[in-house]
C-alpha cells in the first residue's frame, strides 16, 4: 500500500495535523514554513488524484476499516477533485502571501493561532469535498466555520468583531437548520451515507419529512451560499477581516457551499426531484436575478473597496445559482465554470487589495490615488481581474458569461441572458471606478507617500500574478475547465 | 387519536425549537441572541435522540438476556453535535466580550449607531493597542 | 413524567423569552439544559445525558455567567419590532410540523432509522469490538473520524479563544486570596472534594467502555476540579499549577495522540484509524485503540476548557478590577 493510495485521507490530514503541530512549535516562521507545506502538499495530492479520476472514475476510501454505510466513506469524484484542486492551489497561494501581509495587520502574538486556525478552515473546507457521509460534511463544515469566524474577527478594524458575530449567528443558525434537515433524512431512511442515501430516498419523494428535510438542507446551505435574500453576513465579512482571510474566504468558502448545493440537489437527491418537482428552479432563478441586479447596484456606490468587491461576489453567486436554476447539464456545467473562473478573480483581486493594504495602509477609494506609478504591477492585476469581472473576452470572466448566456438561452429564457448582459454593463461602472481611481486621479502634493515606485514584496506578487495569468490563460485556453465542468455536469445530472 | 399523541412529543420540541429561533433573530442583547441559539440548538437535540428512541428497549449498553434496545447511532450523532454548539457558544461569547470592550455596549442597535457615526467620519477605526511590548513575553 | 418535563421545558423557554433580567435569563438556560439532560435519559440515552449535564448546563452556564459579568446584567427594552421574526418563525415551525407528519411514531421499534444501519451496531458491536457500550462502539471506532473532526472542533475553539481574548497573566492575579473572599468552609470542603473529583475524572474517563463515560466527560470533568480550585482558594493559583502556555501545547498534543492513532494504521498498510494495526487480536486491537483515542479526546477537552475558563476569567480581574483596556 503507497502513499498514492491513500491520499484521499492524507490531503485533510496532513493540514489538519499542521495546526497543532503550529501550536507546538509556537514561531511565526515555522508556523509559515509548516503551513506552506502542508497545502503544497494537498495540491500536489489532488493534482494526482485528479489523473486518477479521470483516468479510472470515482475513489471510495473506507475509513477506519469499516464498509460504508457503518463506517464512514470519502468519496472522490470529479465535482470534488475540481474543488479540492481549487481549494488547495488557492489556499498555497494565500499562505505565501500572508508572510508579510499578516506582519502587517494581526499583532505579533496572534500569528502562530492565526496560521493554525488557517489550516484548520483549509482542511474543513477540504473535508466537505470529500466526504460521502452527510454528518461527516457537518462536522467538517462547522470545523472550516469555526474557524472562519475566528479568522475574521482578527481584522484590524474594530467592526470586524461584530461583522464575525453575525456571522457566527446566521452561520450556525444555517448549520443547525442543515442539521435537523440531515435529521430527517436519517429518520425515513436510516442511513447517513451518501451513495446509500440516493438509492433509498427516490422511492421516498412523496414523503413529507423528506420534502421538509430537503427544505431545511437547502435553506442552510443557502445560507452559507449568501444567497440573496440570506446575504447579510458576507459585506461586512470580507470588508473587515484581515486581506488575507478575505482573500482566501472569498475564493473558498462561497464555492464549497456552492459544492454543498450541488451535492445535495444532485447526488444524494437527483436532478429530476430536486429541480423539477421541488420549485426550486424556479426559486434560484429569481433570487439569483435580484442577487446580480441588487448587489451590483450596491457595488457602484461603495467607497471601501473590498465593501465593493463584496458586494460583486453575492451578484456572481447570484450568477451561479441562476445557472443552477436553469436545470440543464449545460446550466450545471456553466455554474461550475463560473465557480472556478470568479475563485482566480475574487483571488487575484483581493489579494491585490491587501498588496494595496500593506503598501498604503488602506483599501478606500481616496487611498487609490497614484497607485499606477507607485505600484505598477499591483495596478496591472487589479485592472485585469476587474476586465475579467465584466467579461470582456480574453479573460475566463468571459467564459464564464458565454457559457451561461448559452444555457438561458438553450433553455429558452433569452429574459434571463438579457440580465446577465445587463449585469455586466452594471459591473462595467463599479470595476470602471475603481480603474478610474487607480489610473487617472493624478496624486495630490498632499499626498503622504512619496511617488516613488514602492511595489509589494516578491511573496506577495506571485500569488497575485499567478491568479492574474490564471485568469488570462483560462480564458484563452478553455479546454480543460470546460471539459472537466462538462464532464462533472454529466455525472451528476445523469447518474453516478 | 394515537397518531396525534404519538406526534405530539415531536410538536411539543418543535415548539421549543421555535421560541429558541425567535429569540435569536428578534432580540437585540448579543448575549441574549447566543442563549437563544444554545436553546435553538438544544432543543434540536431532542428531536434527534426522540428519533432514536425505541418503547421498551434498554439503554444501549449490552446485557446479556436483553434484545431490544434504543438506537445508538442518534446519541453518537448528538454528543457530537453538543459539543459543536458548546463551541460555537464559547467562541461567540468571547467575541462578545471584546464587543463589550471596544464598543462599551452589546445591544445591536446602539452598536449600529456608533458605528454609523465612524462612517459617516470615514475613517476606518483601529483597535487600541495599549500595551503591545508587554505580549511579546510568552 | 415526558409530559411533565417536557411541559416544565415549555414554561422555562417562554421565560427566557420574556425576562429582561440577563442573570435570571441564564440561570434558566441551566434549568432549561438539566431538564433536557433529564429528558434524555427517559429516553435511554445516558451518555448524552452526561455529556449534556456536564457540557450544556456546566461549562455553558459558566462561561455566559462570566460574560454577564462584563457585559452587564439587564437587557435594554427592545424596540424593533416582533413582526418579522415572528413570521419567520411560524414558516419555520411549520415546516417542521409539516415534515413530522409523515414521521413514524416515536418509540416505534419498526421505524426506519432503527433499520438498516443500526441493527449491525446493536447485535455484532459487542463481538467485534468487545465492549458493552454501544455508543462508544460507534463514537469511537464505527464513526471514530467523525470524532476525530469534532476533537477538533474543540481544538480550534481553544485556538479562538486564544486569539479573541488571550491567555497572557494580566499580571493582576492575586494566588492565594480568593475572587468569593475567604470562606474557611468552603477551602475546608473543596479540599476533601478535590481528589475525588479528579479520581471520579479519571474513572468516568477509563470506563466509558462500559458504562456511560469517555474522553469528553472525563475532560470536563477534571478542568471542572481546577476550575473549582481557582475560584475558591486564589484567582490565579491554577495558572501557576497549569500554565497557560503548557495547556495549549497539550490540547495539540491530545488531538496529535487522536490523529497518530490513525496515521500509525497507515503506516503499517491500512485504512486511516483501523485499529486492526494495533494488535493481531481483533478485539484487542479494539480496545487498545479505543483507549488512545479517548486518551486523546480527554487531554484535549481537559486542555480546552481550562483554557477557556482563564481567557475568561483572566479577562474579568483586569476589566473588574482595574478599569484598564486589556491588552490584547
Amino acid at each position: 500500500m503507497s502513499v498514492v493510495d491513500h491520499l484521499p485521507i492524507l490531503i485533510i490530514i496532513i493540514p489538519l495535523i499542521a495546526a497543532p503541530l503550529c501550536v507546538l512549535f509556537d514561531s511565526a516562521k515555522v508556523s509559515w514554513l509548516l503551513a506552506l507545506a502542508a497545502c503544497i502538499f494537498s495540491f500536489i495530492g489532488s493534482i494526482k488524484l485528479l489523473n486518477t479520476i479521470t483516468a479510472s472514475g470515482p475513489i471510495s476510501y473506507s475509513l477506519g476499516g469499516w464498509q460504508p454505510p457503518w463506517g464512514i466513506e470519502y468519496r472522490l469524484d470529479l465535482l470534488s477533485i475540481i474543488l479540492l484542486l481549487l481549494l488547495t492551489s488557492i489556499a498555497s497561494l494565500v499562505v505565501l502571501f500572508a508572510r508579510y501581509s499578516v506582519e502587517q495587520e494581526i499583532s505579533k502574538n496572534r500569528i502562530v493561532p492565526f496560521y493554525a486556525t488557517l489550516l484548520l478552515a483549509i482542511a474543513g473546507l477540504s473535508g466537505i469535498c470529500i466526504s460521502g457521509d452527510v454528518f461527516n460534511l457537518f462536522v467538517f463544515l462547522e470545523i472550516s466555520s469555526i474557524a472562519s469566524y475566528t479568522l475574521i474577527s482578527l481584522g484590524k478594524d474594530r467592526r470586524a468583531l461584530n461583522a464575525a458575530f453575525k456571522y457566527l449567528v446566521m452561520g450556525t443558525i444555517g448549520a443547525t437548520f442543515i442539521l435537523i434537515g440531515i435529521g430527517f433524512l436519517y429518520m425515513q431512511t436510516g442511513t447517513l451515507n451518501m451513495q446509500d442515501l440516493s438509492e433509498r430516498l427516490p422511492s421516498l419523494y412523496d414523503n413529507r419529512t423528506i420534502r421538509a428535510g430537503f427544505a431545511f438542507l437547502t435553506v442552510g446551505i443557502c445560507l452559507k451560499l449568501a444567497l440573496f435574500p440570506l446575504h447579510l453576513w458576507l459585506p461586512n465579512a470580507y470588508a473587515y477581516a484581515p486581506s488575507v482571510v478575505s482573500a482566501f474566504l472569498a475564493a473558498t468558502a462561497t464555492k464549497v457551499a456552492v459544492y454543498m448545493l450541488l451535492r445535495f440537489l444532485l447526488t444524494v437527491f437527483d436532478f429530476n426531484f430536486s429541480l423539477n418537482t421541488m420549485p426550486l428552479d424556479v426559486i434560484l432563478i429569481a433570487l439569483g436575478s435580484v442577487a446580480i441586479v441588487s448587489s451590483s447596484l450596491v457595488a457602484i456606490f461603495q467607497v471601501n473597496l473590498k465593501r465593493l468587491l463584496a458586494y460583486s461576489s453575492i451578484a456572481q453567486l447570484g450568477y451561479i445559482s441562476l445557472s443552477i436554476g436553469l436545470a440543464s447539464k449545460l446550466g450545471i456545467a456553466s455554474a461550475i465554470i463560473h465557480l472556478f473562473n470568479h475563485a482566480l478573480m475574487k483571488g487575484a483581486l483581493f489579494l491585490a487589495l491587501g498588496a494595496m493594504i500593506y503598501k498604503v495602509g488602506g483599501a478606500e477609494l481616496k487611498h487609490c490615488q497614484g497607485m499606477l506609478k507607485r505600484m505598477p504591477l499591483t495596478s496591472l492585476a487589479i485592472i485585469i481581474g476587474g476586465l475579467s469581472l465584466i467579461g470582456i473576452p480574453g479573460t475566463a470572466g468571459f467564459i464564464s458569461k458565454w457559457y451561461m448566456i448559452n444555457a438561458s438561452l438553450e433553455a429558452g429564457l433569452w429574459p434571463l441572458a438579457l440580465l446577465i448582459l445587463f449585469g455586466s454593463l452594471l459591473a462595467i461602472i463599479y470595476v470602471w471606478k475603481m480603474v478610474e481611481a487607480i489610473t487617472l486621479q493624478p496624486s495630490t502634493s498632499t499626498a503622504t507617500a512619496p511617488l516613488t515606485r514602492d511595489e509589494a514584496p516578491l511573496t506577495m506578487l506571485v500569488p497575485i500574478w499567478a491568479l492574474v495569468i490564471a485568469n488570462i490563460y483560462y480564458g484563452i485556453n478553455t479546454e480543460l475547465t470546460v471539459s472537466l465542468a462538462q464532464r462533472a455536469a454529466n455525472i451528476l445530472v445523469g447518474g453516478y | 387519536m394515537s397518531n396525534v399523541a404519538g406526534l405530539f412529543n415531536y410538536w411539543v420540541v418543535i415548539f421549543l425549537m421555535m421560541a429558541g429561533f425567535f429569540v435569536v433573530i428578534s432580540q437585540g442583547n448579543l448575549v441574549k441572541k447566543i442563549i437563544g441559539l444554545s436553546l435553538f440548538q438544544a432543543s434540536a437535540f431532542i428531536l434527534y435522540i426522540s428519533i432514536g428512541h425505541v418503547s421498551g428497549g434498554e439503554v444501549p449498553i449490552y446485557v446479556e438476556g436483553s434484545n431490544l434496545y434504543s438506537n445508538p447511532l442518534p446519541h453518537v450523532l448528538i454528543l457530537t453535535a453538543i459539543v459543536v454548539s458548546v463551541s460555537t457558544t464559547a467562541v461567540g461569547l468571547a467575541i462578545i466580550i471584546r464587543i463589550k470592550e471596544t464598543y462599551n455596549t452589546v445591544e445591536e442597535d446602539e452598536i449600529q449607531i456608533i458605528d454609523n457615526r465612524k462612517d459617516d467620519e470615514d475613517e476606518p477605526v483601529e483597535e487600541e493597542h495599549p500595551a503591545e511590548q508587554k505580549e511579546d513575553q510568552s | 413524567m415526558d409530559i411533565a418535563l417536557l411541559a416544565m421545558l415549555c414554561v422555562t423557554a417562554i421565560a427566557a423569552i420574556r425576562i429582561r433580567d440577563l442573570f435570571a435569563v441564564t440561570m434558566l438556560f441551566g434549568i432549561y439544559s438539566f431538564l433536557t439532560a433529564t429528558f434524555f435519559l427517559s429516553l435511554d440515552a445516558i451518555d448524552v445525558a452526561f455529556t449534556e449535564a456536564a457540557v450544556g448546563a456546566g461549562i455553558t452556564t459558566v462561561l455566559m455567567l462570566a460574560t454577564l459579568r462584563l457585559t452587564g446584567r439587564y437587557e435594554r427594552k427592545p424596540k424593533h419590532n416582533i413582526f418579522i421574526p415572528l413570521i419567520v418563525v411560524s414558516i419555520t415551525g411549520a415546516a417542521l410540523v409539516y415534515g413530522t407528519l409523515d414521521a413514524p411514531l416515536l418509540g416505534d421499534p419498526n421505524a426506519p432509522a432503527q433499520q438498516h444501519v443500526s441493527p449491525r451496531y446493536i447485535e455484532e458491536s459487542p463481538k467485534e469490538i468487545g465492549i458493552p457500550n454501544m455508543v462508544t462502539s460507534v463514537l469511537a471506532s464505527y464513526r471514530g473520524y467523525d470524532t476525530l473532526g469534532e476533537t477538533f472542533v474543540i481544538f480550534c475553539a481553544g485556538l479562538a479563544v486564544i486569539i479573541i481574548l488571550g491567555i497572557q497573566d494580566s499580571g493582576e492575579v492575586h494566588p492565594g486570596r480568593s475572587a468569593i473572599g475567604d470562606q474557611l468552609v468552603l477551602r475546608v470542603v473543596v479540599k476533601v472534594l478535590l481528589p475525588f473529583i479528579l479520581l471520579f475524572a479519571l474513572y468516568v474517563q477509563l470506563h466509558g467502555d462500559y458504562g456511560a463515560g469517555g474522553g469528553f466527560q472525563a475532560g470536563i470533568i477534571f478542568a471542572s476540579g481546577f476550575i473549582l480550585y481557582d475560584l475558591v482558594f486564589g484567582e490565579g493559583d491554577a495558572r501557576l499549577i497549569v500554565p497557560p502556555n503548557f495547556l495549549k501545547r497539550l490540547a495539540a498534543l491530545g488531538v496529535l495522540l487522536y490523529a497518530g492513532v490513525g496515521l500509525y494504521s497507515l503506516f503499517n498498510g491500512k485504512a486511516f484509524l483501523d485499529y486492526s494495526a494495533l494488535s493481531d487480536n481483533p478485539t484487542s486491537a479494539q480496545h487498545i485503540g479505543i483507549f488512545l483515542v479517548e486518551l486523546g479526546v480527554g487531554i484535549t477537552v481537559f486542555s480546552v476548557a481550562l483554557t477557556i475558563f482563564f481567557a475568561f476569567s483572566g479577562r474579568a480581574q483586569i476589566t473588574v478590577k482595574t478599569d484598564r483596556r486589556p491588552p490584547l
